[in-house]
């Protein structure tokens, strides 16, 4: 095949501080002709940079340095403005990340991709609406004739990045770039649109620029990828290359640091250190510091491109026959990426306690009321939980999953009574929290703590960290009367060495009291807002999607810090998540949620290994897997998830569900019991207990 | 949506009753009609009888909220606040002290009003977006420095040098206008030219200013780089994409104000002969005339609301995000 | 004591705020993350040429607002109780005592020698005569004007720029000396460095606008002993000394306004966002009733009812300064009660954003209280908009002031401002010849002063705001009276 896209040292910096960050650095890369290349990397890594870059859509801080693209054999970065337009949306299109904020929120779907046919084809009227609709159904939009007249946001997510989708294929395009399409996505709909991609490529036979940071989605979709850290490529291959046999260290730690249920024993891999800033300048290896395979010439010299086999290319030292002395075989290092430790469960530990159950929720309700009209009448309300039971013992993790908008989160929150539940009952150790007063619930409130998903906006920019900690500790006037004694608090501390104590506790110096949360990193918030509710002694920590904002290799930081602390102060853990490999790797139960209900919940090993709820079972068919081997089969999910003002009769899942029989929207299925534990509410099976 | 506008204009009555409230207050309460009385006829040699004599050809000599002396419902009617304030609602603002009507008087000095406040509106408008735009097209170039210096510079003039030195250059010095008066018919349009100009100019460094940051918080958004990435000229992402969007917040902006132009200005009107609101108003402050000072209160607050009405109705237009909700 | 200390209302309030911005600014300098915006804020030219301008009109309206009562000479007689004069002066007016006192009859032109009017005058023979009289100070010294005018403006410029210059040189020598010690690099190395401007702070920038204020003031002082470089107005008060008093005016208007207005902003708004349900619908209501009242017609009402209260109840002010300040102190509390809607408005908004945020929910598992949320969490987290807010009213209350002493519902008529400068100056446009001066005086000053002010604003709001959020600002006019 022959190469459509070819970019030759691509050097892109963006003027925003004092000094020029050097957002891509020597970027080099070619796109054959109808096949999907991955540019992989983590956030700050320079990946969206290059892609606009390529299509000279640069912020107006941004500025090309030097390098060229060629796109047919043409340098994009020479040609006039003119010329260039005439190349965008033509030739070559992008999809962005954020559907929703990608749309001209004013302008109707066929007056947004009417706009191309008509600076590139000069097509008017009927023409122009027959052709729209043509592109709309191709992208699989029901009702193609309606939602054409409509704006963007009178649709769901999934159909927006559809209208995106059509808008980006309707000039024909011999490439598409596709910066993270899925990322603001669910998976049950990031499954639809993926395939929809293959699909469309398949027909149309262009090339797909797929950017990412998901090692899933690039194993699904990508013919060919290229590794990217700190504004550089460090690793190209072919993918089944690749996922058989990663090179570069950076790129096999990234998959040691994926939590999966083969990993649940043991600590995932971690990469010590951070992302080096992009404003400084480079005289190595960017990765030497982080990396446990460097040595002397890494820090010295930057390593060129070493040949791993005919189509698979790394720059490491590791590889390059001529580095001298220190070449080392792969087996060597294998067993330095396999030296892991293993973890004792948290389980064996407290095995004596597990059965003393700690927090007990029965019928869980909120319901938060619509109100119209001139009295703010309540004329209905969203029912973000309906009907939510579940417990939680002393030391245990339950994994509470669902996909966004199903209420897990106001779960947690109104556990916690930070919002009040409409009916049902909280017991925490004996004590129904629903309805305590607020002095007594006070008094209590050292027991439970929760932990935020988002690290930037938990924690107060305008505290230093002492007294971010020092805030509960104060408030609770916590003096040791903790139920657990956490290791961490000795009689005669001050609050100030105290808060040291903690900080170390969870891998920070002592010192880092005195500054303020801006200058720490996403994981290094993420642990202070741990420490944080580790000073007043809680035995339950809730976690609201604690590692979803961060880097896989973060993750595996914070997923492991969660580990040991439950290990050594026997922590219950509530992990409310919507990632499937973190609940096999993390929790010992799993509880799925859909539209304010449990349909599934069971241990672990019964629900992920032994789905019987058909929305279980295809929630966990669409994550995308990295294993080659077994190809998956997706079950599609159609339409969206329903508004919880409005849930559907019966079984809420019934529309959408594969299965669903005439009873189905009649009435919401009683729970069937597959085993102690394991209990599922769906008509598919006999209503009641089985044996 | 007709239910919509019906449940807005519901919510502006408190507000109402609140301003009528605040005007008995401020008028009524704040100084009792003796002491208006006694500041009207010189504080030095005044008679009781005088006074009296002042409140009675006023109504101001009945109690303020209960009148003990009469009987039933006529108790609350037969009060200053009934009388003065409860009527405003019915818009009988009673008689100035010059024995004319009020509400007579609003209605005749309106037009001159709205004759100078609407061109001023319209023209402005068109001028400040074009202005703003051009400033947003070249913007981080000189012509957007120069042009937000521009737009400082002329806000940090005072509205009262834009008339003095506009009617010293342009009628004292060059003679093309007339510096001051009124006419009706064509007549009127010598008189107009010059404030109309002065008040455009005087609004011009505020306004295109506030424009330009809309425009060029709309350019910073990912809708933009969408319709870049379509391969969409400059002037176009412009004039349609961006244009479209900021004009939400601008449209619902001006319209808002529409109401408020029929109270005209104060002092534009008062500095070239007007016969206007805005002028009648300065009379009645200079003169003490509290009937007027106060109806022209209840009007402004009437006209307030009404122009939050016309917002809400103009997002439902503009807005498809609300107009289909 | 030859002298009797008199505090005023609005000097007591100058004074307080003059304390809590030196509270601030210490507070400030010792957080880092605090210090960070005002850094970007000394590192803008625009911002920092204003700030230059601004502490100049900041110092005149300090000096102004010390007041005291001079005592009145009893010669000779150490029994009797010392006699204090019923005129109330401040700093600035023992400053600029020439000024105060060389009154002439009536109108003179800028640098005139003559009066404006002609006089009748009674010669020696008993003939009378119609001309120009001398004026009695201004140019009094000299002989033969016709002949003697030229040069001597010219060398009392000149002296004056002169020194003017010279005090600059000391001022930049030293301030150099002080940059180049902190820096610890060399004199010359640092002087350099700022005339290439490489400084982070321009002080290349600063040092022009010093120099031209410098040798302004220089050369203003050189003449204006001799002459009455504004002219003087009807009763024959030098312009200069009016144009000078009425900084303060302005000044106090542009301040004490925000800060009576800021107590409700911050309480209501806060407390709108944060407990939402009723008190929110409660102080919504109340603040979209006051704003629905267009803002010139209630302070016009409201500042007519003060005059009547004031005019019935004479026996509360003993001296005219007294009631002239109550009436400021007045007249910005009505601006105040007037423009906390916008800004209450704002942080009502800022503040249900906020306590949305996670560390508000986290700080609420704790257990935290209400007030702690509200005095630690939201407080320090909306006092970069009040900031905004306060610098950016400045300036249209400085205007505001302007045009409602002309409309005359503002200041009181015997307190020098502009706006009553303007108002009284505006009765003689009609005159042939034209009187100029007086107008033109007091806009260059207002304008200096609202230029600088909006610069520095700016500047302040750029270094705060990084994201353009003008938008809810410009749209805050206090007084929309323009047209």
């Amino acid at each position: 095949m022959t190469s459509l896209l070819q970019i030759d040292n691509l050097e892109t910096i963006l003027h925003t501080g004092a000094t020029p960050i050097r957002a891509v650095d020597g970027l080099t890369l070619q796109i054959l002709k109808g096949e999907t290349f991955a540019l992989l990397g983590e956030s700050g890594c320079g990946k969206s940079m290059a892609a606009l870059s390529m299509m000279r859509l640069l912020p107006e801080v941004g500025e090309i340095v030097s390098g060229s693209v060629r796109f047919d054999g043409e340098d994009l970065l020479l040609m006039p403005e003119t010329a260039m337009r005439n190349i965008r949306g033509k030739h070559i299109s992008m999809i962005f990340q954020e559907p929703m904020l990608s749309l001209n929120p004013v302008l109707t779907v066929v007056e947004q991709i009417g706009e191309v046919l008509k600076q590139h084809f000069n097509l008017h009227g009927v023409m122009l609406q027959k052709r729209v609709l043509e592109i709309l159904r191709q992208v699989g939009i029901p009702d193609a004739t309606r939602i054409m007249t409509e704006y963007p946001f009178q649709f769901s997510g999934g159909m927006k990045q559809r209208v995106m989708i059509a808008m980006a294929l309707v000039g024909e395009p011999g490439l598409l770039i596709a910066d993270e399409p899925t990322t603001a996505l669910d998976v049950t709909i990031q499954a639809q649109v993926l395939d929809l991609m293959r699909d469309l490529q398949h027909h149309k036979g262009m090339a797909i620029l797929l950017i990412t940071h998901d090692l899933g989605v690039v194993a699904e979709m990508a013919h060919r990828l290229a590794v990217m850290y700190a504004g550089e490529i460090v690793e190209t291959a072919v993918c089944d290359d690749f996922f058989r046999n990663p090179a570069h260290p950076y790129s096999r730690k990234l998959f040691a640091a994926l939590p999966s249920r083969t990993k649940r024993n043991q600590e995932l891999a971690v990469i010590s250190g951070n992302v080096p800033s992009l404003s400084d300048k480079f005289i190595g290896c960017r990765f030497a510091n982080r990396c446990d395979h460097a040595w002397d010439l890494c820090r010295t010299t930057a390593p060129k491109w070493s040949r791993v086999t005919a189509s698979h290319q790394v720059r490491c030292h590791l590889y390059d026959k001529d580095a001298g002395a220190k070449v080392q075989n792969q087996v060597e290092i294998e067993e330095a990426d396999s030296r892991i430790i293993a973890v004792p469960q948290a389980s064996t530990v407290n095995a004596s306690t597990v059965n003393s159950k700690l927090l007990c929720v029965t019928d869980l309700e909120v319901h938060f009321p619509i109100r119209k009209g001139l009295i703010k009448r309540v004329i209905g309300y969203v029912k973000a939980v309906d009907g939510v039971s579940l417990t939680i013992s002393q030391g245990r993790t339950l994994a509470l999953v669902g996909e966004s908008g199903c209420g897990k989160t106001t779960v947690g929150k109104s556990i916690l009574q930070l919002i009040t539940p409409t009916a049902g009952s909280v017991r925490y150790d004996g004590l129904e929290l629903v309805g305590l007063e607020r002095k007594r619930l006070r008094k209590k409130r050292a027991e439970f703590q929760i932990i935020f998903q988002d690290p930037y906006s938990s924690l107060n920019p305008r505290m230093r960290i002492i007294d971010i900690i020092e805030e509960g500790m104060n408030a609770l006037n916590t003096k040791n009367d903790g139920g657990v004694s956490n290791g961490v608090r000795q009689p005669n501390f001050s609050k100030g060495e105290e808060v040291g104590a903690l900080l170390q506790r969870v891998g920070l110096p002592p010192e880092t009291k005195w500054r303020y949360p801006h200058e720490f990193s996403g994981g290094q918030r993420q642990r202070i807002a741990i420490a944080r509710t580790l000073a007043v002694n809680p035995r339950l920590l809730i976690c609201d999607e604690p590692t979803s904002a961060l880097d896989v290799s973060v993750q595996a930081q914070i997923l492991n810090l969660l580990k040991e602390l439950q290990h050594s102060l026997g922590l219950a853990y509530l992990f409310i998540t919507h990632n499937i490999s973190v609940v096999e790797y993390f929790a010992d139960e799993v509880a799925v949620m859909y539209l304010g209900r449990i349909v599934e919940q069971g241990r672990v090993d019964e629900v992920l290994g032994n789905p019987r709820h058909p929305y279980t079972r295809a929630l966990l068919s669409a994550v995308p897997v990295i294993k080659l081997e077994s190809k998956r089969e997706v079950i599609h999910l159609h339409g969206d998830l329903p508004s919880p003002a409005n849930p559907p009769s019966g079984c809420h899942f019934h529309p959408r569900c594969p299965n669903a029989m005439p009873v189905c929207s009649e009435a919401y299925p009683e729970a069937t019991e597959f085993s102690a534990t394991h209990t599922v509410r769906c008509y598919l099976y006999e209503q009641g207990v089985l044996s | 949506m007709l239910n919509y506008i019906i449940r807005r204009m519901f919510y502006a009555i408190p507000i109402l009753i609140g301003v009528n409230l605040i005007t008995f207050t401020l008028f009524f309460v704040v100084n009792t009609p003796d002491d208006m009385a006694r500041m009207q006829l010189g504080i030095k040699r005044v008679t009781p009888e005088a006074i009296t004599k002042w409140k009675q050809d006023r109504g101001y000599d009945k109690p303020l909220v209960f009148n003990s002396a009469e009987k039933g419902v006529r108790r609350f009617i037969h009060t200053i606040f009934f009388e003065k304030s409860a009527a405003m609602f019915a818009f009988n603002f009673g008689r100035a002290d010059d024995g004319r009507d009020i509400a007579h008087e609003i209605k005749t000095r309106m037009l001159p009003s709205l004759a100078i406040a609407l061109p001023v509106f319209l023209l402005g408008l068109v001028a400040y977006i074009t202005f703003a735009l051009v400033m947003v097209f070249f913007r981080a170039t000189y012509i957007d420095f120069w042009g937000v210096v521009l737009c400082v510079a002329l806000m940090s003039i005072s509205s009262l040098f834009y008339i003095i030195g506009g009617q010293f250059l342009i009628s004292k010095l060059w003679h093309l206008v007339p510096i001051s008066g009124f006419g009706g018919g064509l007549d009127a349009g010598k008189f107009l030219v010059l404030p109309v100009i002065i008040g455009v100019i005087s609004g011009a460094g505020t306004s295109t200013r506030w424009y330009r940051t809309i425009f060029l918080e709309e350019m910073g958004k990912d809708y933009v780089r969408t319709a870049r990435a379509k391969g969409l000229p400059e002037s176009i992402v412009l004039f349609k994409h961006v244009l479209r969007n900021a004009m939400v917040p601008i449209l619902t902006g001006a319209v808002s104000v529409i109401p408020l132009l029929f109270l005209g200005s104060l002092i534009a009107e008062s500095f070239f002969g007007i016969p206007g609101l805005g002028s009648y108003t300065i009379d009645a402050i200079n003169s003490q005339d509290f009937a007027v000072v106060r109806a022209m209160v209840f009007l402004g607050s009437f006209l307030y609301i009404i122009g939050l009405i016309l917002t809400d109705i103009s997002y439902t237009l503009v807005d498809p995000r609300i107009r289909l909700e | 004591m030859p002298f009797k200390p008199v505090i005023l209302w609005t000097d007591a309030l100058i004074y307080l705020l003059l304390v809590v911005v030196i509270i601030f600014a210490w507070y400030v300098l010792r957080n880092e993350h605090l210090l960070t915006p005002w850094r970007r804020v000394g590192h803008s030219v625009s911002g920092m040429m204003a700030l230059t301008v601004l502490i100049l009109f900041i110092s005149i309206g300090l000096l102004d607002t010390v007041h005291f009562r001079p005592a009145i000479e009893n010669s000779g007689n150490p029994n009797i109780e010392k006699v204090y004069g019923v005129q109330v002066l401040s700093l600035l007016d023992v400053i600029v005592t020439p000024l105060r006192t060389s009154v002439e009859k009536t109108y003179s032109a800028p640098f005139a020698t003559h009066l404006y009017t002609k006089e009748t005058i009674e010669l020696a023979e008993g003939r009378q005569v119609r001309e120009f009289p001398r004026l009695k100070f201004g140019g009094a010294h000299l002989h033969n004007p016709e002949a003697q005018f030229a040069t001597d403006v010219t060398w009392r410029t000149v002296k004056g720029v002169g020194l003017g210059l010279f005090i600059w040189c000391v001022f930049v020598v030293s301030l150099v000396m002080l940059l180049a010690y902190r820096s610890g690099k060399k004199f010359i190395r640092t002087l350099f460095s700022i005339l290439r401007s490489e400084t982070e702070v321009p002080w290349n920038a600063v040092f022009i606008v010093l120099a031209l204020i410098l040798s302004l003031i220089g050369a203003a002082m050189m003449l204006s002993t001799h002459y009455h470089i504004f002219g003087t107005d009807k009763v024959g008060q030098d312009v200069f000394y009016q144009s000078l008093k009425s900084i303060r005016t302005g000044l106090v208007i542009g301040t004490l306004t925000t800060l009576m207005m800021l107590p409700f902003a911050l309480l209501l708004g806060i407390m709108a966002g944060y407990f939402r349900g009723w008190v929110d619908d409660v102080i919504q209501y109340i603040y979209t009733t006051l704003s629905s009242i267009p803002s010139v017609l209630l302070i016009a009402a409201t500042v007519l009812m003060m005059q009547v209260y004031m005019e019935t109840h004479p026996e509360l002010f003993d001296t005219i300064a007294v009631r002239a300040d109550l009436r400021l102190l007045f007249l910005c509390i009505i601006l105040g009660v007037t423009s906390w809607t916008g800004l209450c408005r704002l942080l009502r908004g800022e503040t249900l954003k906020l306590r949305e945020m996670e560390y508000i929910q986290a700080a609420h598992a704790f257990g935290v209280s209400h007030w702690r949320i509200i005095s630690r969490h939201i407080l320090p987290n909306v006092m970069h908009i009040v900031l905004i807010a306060t610098v950016m009213d400045f300036s249209g209350l400085v205007l505001a002031e302007a045009v409602l002493s002309y409309l005359g519902v503002g200041v009181d008529p015997s307190m020098i401002s502009f706006g009553t400068m303007i108002n009284a100056a505006r009765l003689e446009m009609a005159r042939e010849p034209i009187v100029w001066w007086a107008l033109l005086s007091s806009f260059s000053f207002m304008f200096t002063l609202v230029l600088s002010a909006n610069l520095f604003a700016d500047a302040v709001q750029n270094a705060f705001n990084p994201r353009v959020r003008t938008l809810s600002f410009t749209n805050r006019k206090v007084v929309p009276l323009v047209t």
